[in-house]
């Protein structure tokens, strides 16, 4: 069974409280619904395997309180042992209390069971709060947090936590720093993004999941979020003109031979170039280039996004091989 | 054609709160849609304008809505505001309660641009569409319009179902400036010969600031069967920037050329946002995208304008476009600034 689900892939579990912002979430991040719109969406008491298969799998759990998914009718087998990161959203705008309960509970349970699942709490809809209650009632859900855990006898449990809101970049943000936690070798990636950067000129680069606008690794030099958001937004603009004219042509409108990937690049006013290349089905590249010379070197610049490319799908390969290996190895010692 | 005939005076009415002053920042003053908030009533009448394609300029009178301003505008300032107008833009909020009152308001500013401006075009946007749940959009719309209709007094009246949230607000504002754009056929013909000799498929012009559809051309060897239009959001009047060639056009997306101002015109906040730029002066110098399927690029045209251009598969036909694209520049300033 677990080969199957899998497929490889990282997996993320997505629970919390009714009406703390699941759906909201993935339809924004996953199926790119303005925000706005997120306040039509119905709220159901479906325990909605929600799948959304990219470069990750994923899924959605609502947690209303009559479930306990320890329940021996439930599968938890099936459940949590292929996940890498069970994320749990807090509405920080609303009475908390029993969203930490049973998230503590939760944490509990899984370390026995699951030890390597990473636990990351999303302290969701903070738009709606002022700066100085945004950031006490973080520290006050971390704190209950670890204390109930401590009570519990779990002295460093690996839960991460997040601020986040589907208005702004957080939350794609905090899905990133999630997901690159579970990113096989990350190292190796960003090595390599180092070395096309440094060959290329570029001022930065990212490897970004093409769905959901989540990246999933940047060269290291330091993030700016400028470069981010025109960046992230510019694969937003190039998914949109294509879904207007990617419709079905007959083949004798071609004038000529077309490399398959989609390449795309903008200079903007001040002379700045963002560059974007599809990777693989899921993946794609997208750079900013600010030195001239480096913008006028288009073969070179094509030409080294394509070794990046060789060496990505190879890293991948690889990588989730082993991973695979490692879990198969020890799942007989669970039981 | 003297000069003064290219400025013309464009009203925009409608009841106070009906969105007005929202459209137009949005449109014209690079607001995003939740900035509109700032915004207050009007107080009488805000003017501002608008340069369009170089010798157009849309000299706007954002007519607050109060009830004491509606009053005067049709007593004490018949004369002055309904005079010399070349376009009335009336709006209605879908969501008001009093529709019956709303187009009695409406009739009384009819009557008024009758008496003045009996050959002015008529816009009417049904406005704040975002609002009405999807499955409702269509027949709300289609009898609100039909009601406006109505009474209209026999002006050639165009409606339009729109939103500041959206793509339809670019649509509706790009018909109305396709009705005012003086050279538009010599225009047009420049184009159809451009895209037939660098093989595209399609050619949108667009104007700088705005990202509003000035017009564009479908330029197709083999015309197939013409596909009905989408329903939901769209009247069933056909789009005025398809005009020229609606027969040739192979593209099932009938609403993409506001979906592409709206595409572009966001990304340009996103660029000023983080280039400390103002909008104003954000802008793109070359955008190209290559997939399997298409090629296209947007490369500035003239001093008011991008030129999109789409071109079919094949690499070197499409560098061999940019190329000549740039470098038919100066032919089309000529064009856009012709007499
Ligand atoms: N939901 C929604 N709200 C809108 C839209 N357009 C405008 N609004 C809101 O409507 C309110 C009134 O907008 P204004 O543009 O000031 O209205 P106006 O017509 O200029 O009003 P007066 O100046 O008093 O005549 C604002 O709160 C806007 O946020 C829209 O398309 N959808
Ligand atoms: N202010 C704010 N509201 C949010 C945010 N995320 C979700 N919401 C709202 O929270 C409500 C419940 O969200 P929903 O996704 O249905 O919750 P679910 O039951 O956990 O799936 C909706 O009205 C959303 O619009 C957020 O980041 N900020
Ligand atoms: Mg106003």
């Amino acid at each position: 069974m677990s080969a199957n689900l899998r497929q490889n892939k990282p997996r993320l579990l997505l629970m919390g409280q009714r009406r703390s912002g699941k759906s909201s979430i993935t339809s924004v991040v996953f199926h790119k619904m303005p925000p706005r719109e997120t306040l039509f969406l119905e709220s159901t008491t479906r325990i909605q395997k929600d799948s959304m298969h990219s470069f990750m799998d994923f899924q959605v759990w609502d947690f209303p309180g009559q479930l306990n998914y320890f329940d021996p009718t439930f599968d938890a087998e099936e459940i949590f042992s292929g996940i890498g990161a069970l994320v749990w959203v807090i509405d920080a705008q609303d009475d908390y209390t029993d969203s930490v309960t049973r998230l503590t509970a939760s944490v509990a349970n899984l370390q026995d069971i699951y030890p390597n699942i990473n636990i990351e709490v999303f302290v969701h809809k903070i738009d709606g709060l002022s700066d100085e209650y945004k950031s006490d009632a973080f520290q006050d859900i971390r704190q209950r947090i670890e204390d109930e855990l401590n009570d519990h006898g779990y002295k460093n449990p690996p839960v991460s936590y997040h601020q986040t809101s589907i208005y702004d970049y957080s939350i794609f943000e905090a899905f990133s720093k999630v997901i690159q936690k579970l990113v096989p070798p990350l190292g190796t990636l960003e090595n390599l993004l180092n070395i096309l950067v440094n060959n290329s000129g570029m001022e930065k680069a990212y490897l970004f999941d093409t769905m959901s606008k989540i990246y999933v690794a940047s060269d290291t030099r330091p993030i700016d979020m400028e470069v981010y958001e025109m960046c992230s937004d510019y694969i937003d603009v190039i998914l949109d003109i294509s879904e207007l004219y990617s419709y079905p042509r007959s083949e004798s409108t071609r004038l000529g031979p077309q490399m398959v990937e989609t390449e795309s690049s903008v200079t903007i006013h001040d002379g700045t170039m963002i560059y974007l290349k599809e990777m693989n089905k899921y993946l794609c590249l997208v750079s900013v280039i600010k030195h001239p010379d480096a913008k006028d070197k288009k073969g070179l610049l094509d030409y080294n996004a394509h070794i990046f490319q060789d060496a990505l799908n190879e890293v991948f390969a690889r990588g989730w091989e082993k991973q695979e290996n490692s879990e198969a190895a020890k799942e007989p010692a669970e039981h | 054609m003297d000069a003064r005939k290219r400025k013309k005076k464009v009203l925009l009415m409608g009841k106070s709160g009906s969105g007005k002053s929202s459209m137009r920042s949005v449109i014209f003053s690079n607001f995003v849609a939740k900035d509109v908030r700032r915004l207050g009533a009007t107080i009488d009448v805000e003017y501002s304008h608008a340069k369009f394609m170089g010798n157009l300029t849309l000299n706007l009178w954002d007519c607050g809505g109060q009830d004491a301003f509606m009053d005067s505008y049709v007593s004490a300032q018949r004369s002055n505001i309904f005079s010399d107008v070349a376009v009335l833009i009336y709006v209605f909020d879908i969501e008001s309660r009093e529709v019956d009152r709303d187009l009695d308001t409406y009739s009384t500013i009819i009557r008024a641009l009758h008496q003045y401006s009996p050959s002015a075009y008529v816009f009417c946007l049904i406005h704040k569409m975002d609002l009405i749940q999807l499955e409702h959009k269509e027949h709300l719309y289609l009898e609100r319009a039909q009601l406006v209709k109505e009474r209209s007094e026999g002006f050639d009246l165009e409606t339009f179902a729109s939103s500041i949230w959206d793509e339809s607000l670019y649509k509706a504002w790009a018909g109305i400036v396709h009705k005012l754009i003086p050279n538009l056929a010599v225009i047009e013909k420049f184009l159809h010969a451009f895209a037939k000799a660098i093989k595209a498929e399609e050619i949108v012009l667009l104007e700088r600031s705005t990202f509003l559809t000035v017009t564009s051309v479908v330029n197709n060897t083999k015309p197939r069967p013409k596909h009905k239009a989408p329903i939901s959001n769209s009247p069933p009047s056909d789009s005025p920037t398809n005009e020229s060639t609606p027969e040739d056009d192979s593209n099932p997306n009938f609403d993409r050329h506001e979906r592409i101002s709206n595409i572009l015109k966001t990304y340009k906040h996103t660029v000023a946002r983080n280039t400390s730029n103002t909008p104003a002066s954000a802008g793109f110098v070359l955008l190209k995208l290559q997939t399997a399927q298409f090629n296209l690029f947007l490369a500035r045209l003239t001093e008011n304008t991008y030129v999109f251009v789409v071109v079919p598969p094949g690499e070197a036909a499409f560098n061999c476009a940019v190329l000549n694209t740039l470098l038919a520049r100066e032919a089309f300033e000529g064009v856009t600034n012709a007499k």
